[in-house]
């Protein structure tokens, strides 16, 4: 598994990825191939394409919006996996979100040969429990991709042993008990709960939920193996049709997040 | 291959589980395994059914309904479950009277809740000043409008109502906010979900405070009749009035089990609310269910007179009595669903809720289909006083047509 791979590569020492989320069709359909070479000039190492969802429920209000206008201008599937490919072809590491039942209502193994044809390397679910995970990782990996579990900071230590043997590509660690969106400060104690997570869970982490600044991402990159950003992406790239000024204000935020997960030090 | 295993408790054939955010799943199952101990404990058994009788009012009667039975003729008799004589006027109390005092067993001290109508809303806020809880309902906007009343009610047992505004603002919009307020309070807040939908254990759980409907309704139809009814009638939105009179007729095979959907004003998506009889098994708020959904599995939009069954999802075990034949799902549209509030109000004297004038209208008209001599139970799941300006509206447009 080429994911697997990577942050495998990545978790022995060399820097941190910075994987930024956007939803498909959000702006637009016709803007994703600028964003997403944007996200590639800027220094994204992954990218994670979220399929929009009428029902987002781990979603706060900037990616339930994006979800409800892409959806509205005809967004779906279809358009995340024309998303993915764009990514792939730009060198970008795409991995897809969706939530579980637009998966489903595609037929997993004839999804998985859909998004290993489009170059996505990996899968992440949201409301899939790990309980229920077998049979859609072993579906994804006969593609070779990696469907990601997730941890909180509510999973129990034996739950984060199984969910760590179980995921594949990493363990995606959600930073807060919460929903997505931009905080002011991370929760305190995280990257301890992280050096916890990462020796119990004994797999690579990226952290996502709240991440919004350079700061916070450099503090992140310090114990993680990757830093995921969505809200704080989605809610710039409302502005990505008013002009180009706009758009390279974008880019040098991306940017400077880039650097800031780059140029952290491990402390692991 | 089989791309949803059935794993362990919470599967209702193949449908059930609990497809909610990892953040979630401990609470799940620190709920599901609080449950599986008080359902055995005699002192919560004996704690809940005294609740039921001295908060609720229980039993609620079973009364012949003479008149519709005549009108019916060819010896059909027709029964109402009066779940509308509860306190609060609906079902919805017998859930959350249970929930609540779990609740205060798990040392939760504020309680959240979605609610459509209002029914659910006003039933959890009553028992949360009941127990003491803090109480937060989640309410879409669209419905905040139509049952202002109902808004009101609730903020005077103590309650905060929050309005949904995102998505289609209705009760799916405000399931989903619910679900955010979990993730975000998880460790002080239980979710007292009003329906048999939702992750395990919702769906076993609210089923099981409800069959105390079916259960009282068995033994009044042994004692007062002398035998179990042919039929057994209720409306299904999520579907807890008719997990609840189903639970106690599930073995009795010879008693038929109807539920009645919402059919709306027509057939084409957007339009109805008949998630059983022309939806598809999906995933939504927790369980794999038939669910109402475009080709692309995004949720559709649902219309129903009755803001209660105005909902795209249904339990996990009404498809899986669909599946296996127990239980038969039909719908009746919105003028079925008014003729049969009409039919009730003026023949029996009774002012029934939208929601259960679905299955009376469904038996108004279809009352042929029903063998001579047939005993229905209709379960009466709610009365009318919240659709009371609804209905005014929308018979003074009625008549205002030609």
């Amino acid at each position: 598994m080429v994911l697997e791979s990577y942050f495998r590569a990545t978790g022995t020492g060399r820097r941190g990825a910075f994987m930024p989320y956007v939803t498909a069709g959000y702006p637009s359909a016709g803007a994703m191939p600028g964003i997403l070479g944007m996200l590639a000039g800027s220094g994204a190492d992954c990218v994670e394409i979220g399929v929009p969802f009428s029902d987002p429920v781990a979603d706060g209000v900037t990616i339930q919006r994006a979800s409800e206008v892409a959806l509205a201008r005809g967004g779906g599937l279809a358009g995340a996996l024309r998303a993915v490919q764009t990514a792939a072809r730009m060198g970008l590491r795409p991995v897809l979100m969706s939530y579980a039942n637009p998966l489903w209502q595609a037929g997993l193994p004839a999804l998985a040969r859909r998004l290993a044809d489009a170059g996505a390397q990996g899968v992440i679910v949201p409301d899939l429990p790990l309980e229920l995970a077998g049979s859609w990782s072993a579906a994804f990996a006969e593609q070779g991709l990696a469907l990601v579990l997730f941890a909180a900071p509510t999973t129990p230590a034996a739950r984060l042993r199984q969910a760590g043997r179980n995921t594949r590509g990493f363990l995606y660690y959600v930073s807060l008990a919460g929903v997505t969106g931009e905080r002011r400060s991370l929760p305190r104690g995280l990257a301890a709960r992280l050096r916890t997570v990462r020796r119990i869970a004994r797999s690579p982490v990226c952290v996502g939920f709240g991440v919004s600044t350079p700061r916070q991402a450099a503090a992140v990159a310090r114990v993680a193996d990757g830093v995921i950003v969505g809200a704080a992406v989605v809610r710039r790239l409302e502005g990505w049709g008013r002009g180009v000024e706009k758009r390279r204000a974008i880019a040098r935020w991306t940017a400077s997040m880039a650097r800031a997960v780059h140029g952290a030090a491990y402390s692991r | 291959m089989t791309p949803i295993r059935r794993i362990g408790p919470g599967w209702f054939g193949a449908f059930g589980g609990q497809f909610a955010p990892e953040t979630l799943q401990p609470a799940l199952r620190a709920l599901a395994q609080a449950y599986d101990t008080v359902k055995r404990d005699p002192g919560f058994l004996r704690e809940f059914r005294e609740a039921l009788r001295v908060h609720a009012g229980r039993p609620s009667l079973l009364s012949p309904a003479s008149r519709l039975s005549a009108d019916l003729g060819r010896g059909i008799r027709v029964f109402l479950k009066r779940e509308d004589l509860n306190h609060t006027g609906s079902h919805k109390i017998n859930n959350t009277l249970g929930q609540l005092i779990l609740a205060r067993r798990m040392g939760k001290r504020r309680v959240i809740a979605e609610t459509g109508a209002g029914q659910h809303g006003v039933a959890t806020a009553t028992a949360a000043a009941l127990y003491g809880a803090e109480c937060v309902i989640y309410m879409g906007a669209e419905d905040v409008r139509r049952q202002a009343l109902n808004v009101f009610r609730m903020e005077l047992l103590g309650a905060r109502v929050v309005s949904v505004t995102a998505g289609t603002a209705t009760l799916k919009d405000a399931i989903n906010e619910a679900f955010r307020d979990w993730i975000s309070h998880v460790d002080t807040t239980h979710y007292v979900f009003g329906t048999v939908a939702g992750p395990h254990p919702f769906p076993t759980m609210v089923r099981d405070f409800q069959s105390v409907i079916g259960r009282e309704a068995r033994a009044q139809m042994l004692h007062q009749v002398g035998r179990l009814p042919t039929h057994v009638l209720a409306c299904v939105g999520g579907g807890s009035n008719a997990m609840g009179i189903f639970s106690g007729f599930l073995r009795d095979r010879r008693v038929a089990l109807v539920g009645v959907e919402a059919g709306g004003r027509g057939r084409a998506p957007g339009r109805h609310a008949a998630t059983l009889t022309r939806g598809r098994p999906g995933i939504l708020h927790g369980s794999f269910s038939y669910l109402l959904q475009d080709r692309e599995g995004q949720v559709q939009p649902t219309h129903s007179i009755s803001a209660g069954l105005d909902y795209p999802g249904v339990g996990p075990e009404h498809s899986w009595l669909k599946a296996s034949g127990r239980a038969r799902y039909v719908s009746a549209t919105d003028t079925e669903a008014l003729e049969g509030f009409l039919w009730l109000a003026r023949r029996e004297g009774i002012i029934p809720a939208l929601e259960p004038a679905h299955a009376l209208g469904y038996l108004h008209s279809c009352g042929r289909r029903f063998p001579p001599g047939s005993r229905i139970v209709v379960n009466l799941s709610g009365r009318g006083d919240k659709d009371v300006a609804e209905v005014r509206r929308l018979l003074s447009g009625r008549r205002s047509r030609p």
